[in-house]
């Protein structure tokens, strides 16, 4: 292991510099380790992060098998020796000003807020990654697939609530929201004003009387968060359920159509 | 018939034996002090007495053998007085008197006329409404063995009852003994007072080596030989028209000090 | 000192406690007219309304109404057989340890395949905490060695819980520890009602009987058997009352501390000081404290989901304080 960590150093020294494209990319954010996944060259992306492995989470699980993974750490991070870092926007600052003061560059990907915001996402980590033409060809991808049946005007569309573990939803403002718009749907937490992530307390979820319910995964494994999920009222409601993998709508990654394609199959079946 | 009869009890505490064959009887009328040094094992006595620590032997409360009682039977025919005048709660005198009565399934009536009776008894009325813990040593005292006396039992044990009162309260609280003997009921007093014993009691028992040594009038048990043997002292022994006189006066010369 | 009218005072916690029974269900972030909701309880509501009311605010509602009750009543037969104002179930490690049996039956699994196993193991730790406490420092025994004891357990306790939830698979678990350790009534449920109730009446009614018993032992151990009371069962009816009484309530409420302290304090001297009065009226007071902790954090900071714990410390903490300077003489 250790010899491997030294090799790895060694090899990025000698890399480092020659390259105008980065040939050593570390990613530690699991929306950024999932477009780097989709777009880097082979050898060029070194490490995930180990959140990209939870096939909860990951909508890429399978395939971040395959990169050694990282846990964000920035002593990990310098011995992986990269000549980029990708990382979130609201990524820890202390480990990402260490990395830059080790002279490391550092990528930071803000939260995508709509699907404009994914596409030029998309298009950041094709510059980031030297992959422009790789970026274009994912972008045209997730136009195509979105573009297919014409949503339904303003006014016939159903209203959807999204409950999430311990009752926090997806108001405007949000990918979720976005996403629930593509497929058709009015989201009942924006019609109410909220803006971003929020709480959408059990009592006016009652009230609301959403058409359908969109409810966050069940990890597998008990927690009180979840109980919320499960809470008598929420069936008593009557709402139409539409199921949606929480890793398909976590991140902007061209896997957010299927989450699109699920949620309108759930509206317009009979 | 007597209101207690010990036969033969041994007891122990831990592993030490205390008693070790003890024959004691108390009838209805009088009071009996039970003397002994310090460590004789007259709480231990007077707790197997109560039916509270564990001993074997026979003892009887009023003709019954003591095993054959239940809890309350038991409560019915002996009140016990501690040494310890633990009162946790800020009760009132009448509440705390009132739980003398917790054995009996008696009247409300009849219980307030016991109470009233008891606390008339210990000189406290006026007192009712005072929270106990807000007493004065020697009215506390007085208050817990009005608690003893509500409870109506024939016979009353109680240990170091006199133990810090100052001199009337001590006098007052064993003409109260006395004076409650004389309606019938049995009282066996533990005291380290020798004077308040010879002065007071019937009768006494002298405790010492785990059996009672001498039992008898005071002035018949209290001689200079015996207080030399339990307690290694000298004392100066008097009477007056009440009654005996007897005055502790120093260590006894042929014996070491105890411990 | 005017004598302590007990029938005005439990008139007047009933009257208290009922009231925050009704403001329990009026408040919550769905604005419901105050009649129609009171209507939809019984029924011929909208169905949203009737929903609400049935499935939210009523287990919320009759779970803060037992749980305080529980804990009030285990708090003052603590203190009255302990004869220690400081006792309760918080301080004394029962509410922290059943929060850890209630912690490994959740997230292990266990209460998923077997419901009864929340409050089942919830009031096995209670009992056995309980039973260490109470071999730690007995009856009798002096405040600082009680304190000491229940110290030691809780810390454990909580540590443990907190152990058990940085362990547990869900990603959610470890920002859990919050309302183990401060306690929440945000979204109970009817089946959560019906699971605890009957254990919290069980305690209750055990912890009830004790009344007599606890008289008599104001007087200490011995006075108390010469009276005719069975210590062993007393003892056995304060372990078995307290942890059913405090552990049912942990399991789905959460461990919420100071309760079973504040309220047989402030209502000892209204009653008088006995025990027996004091049983009830804590389980009425003990209820009334945490109803009006759970309207409070619902009107303070309803987005926030501010536990109960902090809402009952911040009353019961300085309470405790004072209780501590007023017996710092005795605590040796």
């Amino acid at each position: 292991m250790r010899g491997r960590l030294v090799l790895a150093f060694a090899l990025g020294l000698a890399a480092a510099p020659v390259a105008a494209a980065p040939a050593r990319v570390a990613s530690t954010n699991l929306c950024t380790d999932q477009l780097a996944m989709l777009m880097a060259a082979p050898g060029q992306l070194v490490s995930v992060s180990a959140v990209a492995r939870d096939p909860v989470a990951s909508a890429m699980a399978a395939e971040a098998a395959r990169y050694p993974v990282n846990h964000g750490s920035a002593e990990e991070l310098f011995l992986l020796a990269p000549d980029l870092v990708l990382a979130g926007a609201s990524g820890p600052p202390a480990t990402l000003d260490m990395l830059r003061r080790l002279g490391i560059p550092v990528e930071t990907f803000p939260i995508e807020t709509d699907l404009d915001d994914v596409r030029a996402s998309f298009r950041r980590m094709g510059a980031a990654l030297g992959r422009e033409a790789r970026a274009e060809a994912l972008v045209a991808e997730l136009d195509a697939a979105l573009a297919a049946p014409p949503p339904p005007p303003p006014g016939q569309r159903p209203r959807a609530a999204i409950l999430y573990a311990n009752s926090w939803t997806s108001g405007a403002g949000t990918l979720a929201d976005a996403i629930l718009s593509a497929a058709g749907f009015d989201n009942v937490a924006a019609g109410m004003g909220i803006v971003g992530m929020g709480r959408l307390p059990l009592e006016t979820l009652a009230e609301e009387a959403p058409d359908f319910l969109v409810l966050g995964q069940d990890y597998g494994s008990p927690a009180l968060a979840q109980e919320t999920l499960a809470h008598p009222i929420v069936a008593a409601l009557g709402a139409e359920r539409a199921a949606v993998a929480d890793n398909l709508w976590v991140c902007g990654t061209p896997r957010l159509a299927r989450a699109v394609a699920a949620l309108r199959a759930a509206r317009t079946e009979p | 018939m007597s209101l207690l009869a010990l036969e033969g009890v041994t007891a122990s505490r831990g592993r030490r034996p205390v008693l070790a064959g003890v024959d004691l009887a108390v009838a209805p009328g009088e009071v009996v002090a039970l003397l002994g040094a310090n460590g004789a094992g007259k709480s231990t006595l007077l707790r197997a007495a109560a039916g509270i620590a564990p001993a074997s032997g026979v003892i009887r409360l009023g003709g019954a053998a003591l095993g054959a009682l239940d809890a309350r039977a038991r409560a019915l025919r002996v009140a016990y007085l501690p040494q310890e005048r633990e009162i946790a709660w800020a009760l009132d005198v009448a509440a705390l008197v009132g739980l003398g009565r917790l054995p009996h399934r008696a009247t409300p009536e009849a219980d307030r006329a016991a109470v009233a009776e008891a606390i008339a008894a210990m000189d406290l009325a006026g007192f009712e409404a005072r929270p106990a813990t807000e007493l004065s040593g020697g009215e506390r005292a007085r208050a817990l063995i009005a608690r003893a006396l509500a409870q109506e039992a024939p016979l009353l044990l109680a240990d170091e009852p006199a133990a810090g009162l100052d001199p009337a309260h001590q006098i007052a609280l064993m003409a109260r003994l006395r004076l409650l003997a004389r309606t019938g009921r049995g009282v066996l007093v533990a005291l380290h007072d020798l004077s308040l014993a010879a002065r007071w009691c019937d009768r006494a028992a002298l405790l010492h080596g785990g059996r009672i040594v001498a039992d008898g009038p005071p002035e018949a048990v209290l001689t200079a030989a015996r207080l030399a043997e339990v307690y290694g002292i000298v004392a100066h022994l008097d009477r007056d028209a009440d009654g005996p006189i007897l005055v502790p006066v120093g260590p006894a010369p042929s014996r070491p000090e105890r411990g | 000192m005017s004598r302590p009218r007990p029938a005005l005072v439990f008139g007047v916690l009933a009257a208290l406690a009922a009231a925050l029974v009704v403001a329990s269900l009026l408040v919550g972030p769905a604005r419901l007219p105050p009649g129609e909701s009171l209507a939809a309880l019984l029924g011929g509501a909208p169905p949203a309304e009737a929903l609400i009311m049935r499935e939210l605010r009523l287990p919320r509602a009759a779970l803060g109404l037992l749980i305080g009750a529980g804990l009030g009543l285990s708090g003052a037969a603590l203190q009255g057989y302990l004869r220690n104002p400081l006792a309760e179930p918080g301080l004394v490690g029962v509410s922290g340890s059943a929060a850890l049996g209630a912690v490994i039956a959740l997230y292990s699994g266990l209460s998923a395949a077997f419901p009864l196993a929340l409050p089942l193991m919830a009031l096995g730790f209670g009992l056995g905490a309980a039973l260490l406490v109470q071999g730690l420092a007995g009856a009798g025994s002096s405040s600082i060695t009680l304190i000491l004891a229940g110290l030691a357990v809780s810390s454990l306790a909580s540590a443990l819980t907190a152990l058990a939830l940085n362990l547990a698979p869900n990603p959610f678990a470890a920002s859990e520890i919050v309302h183990w350790l401060l306690g929440s009534l945000v979204d109970r449920s009817l089946p959560q009602l019906w699971l605890a109730g009957p254990f919290l009446v069980a305690g209750m009614a055990l912890l009830l009987t004790l009344g007599r018993s606890l008289d008599a032992l104001t007087l200490g151990e011995d006075a108390a058997a010469s009276l005719g009371v069975s210590l062993p069962g007393a003892r056995i009816r304060v372990v078995l009352g307290v942890a059913l009484a405090t552990g049912a309530g942990v399991a789905v409420a959460g461990a919420i501390g100071f309760v079973g302290l504040v309220a047989p304090h402030l209502l000892r001297p209204l009653v008088g000081g006995r025990p027996s009065a004091l049983l009830p009226a804590s389980a009425l007071g003990g209820a009334i404290l945490l109803l009006a902790a759970d309207v409070a954090v619902r009107l303070i900071a309803p987005e926030r989901d501010l536990k109960l714990g902090v809402v009952t410390a911040l009353v019961g903490a300085p309470l405790f304080l004072h209780l501590v300077w007023r017996s710092r003489r005795t605590l040796t």
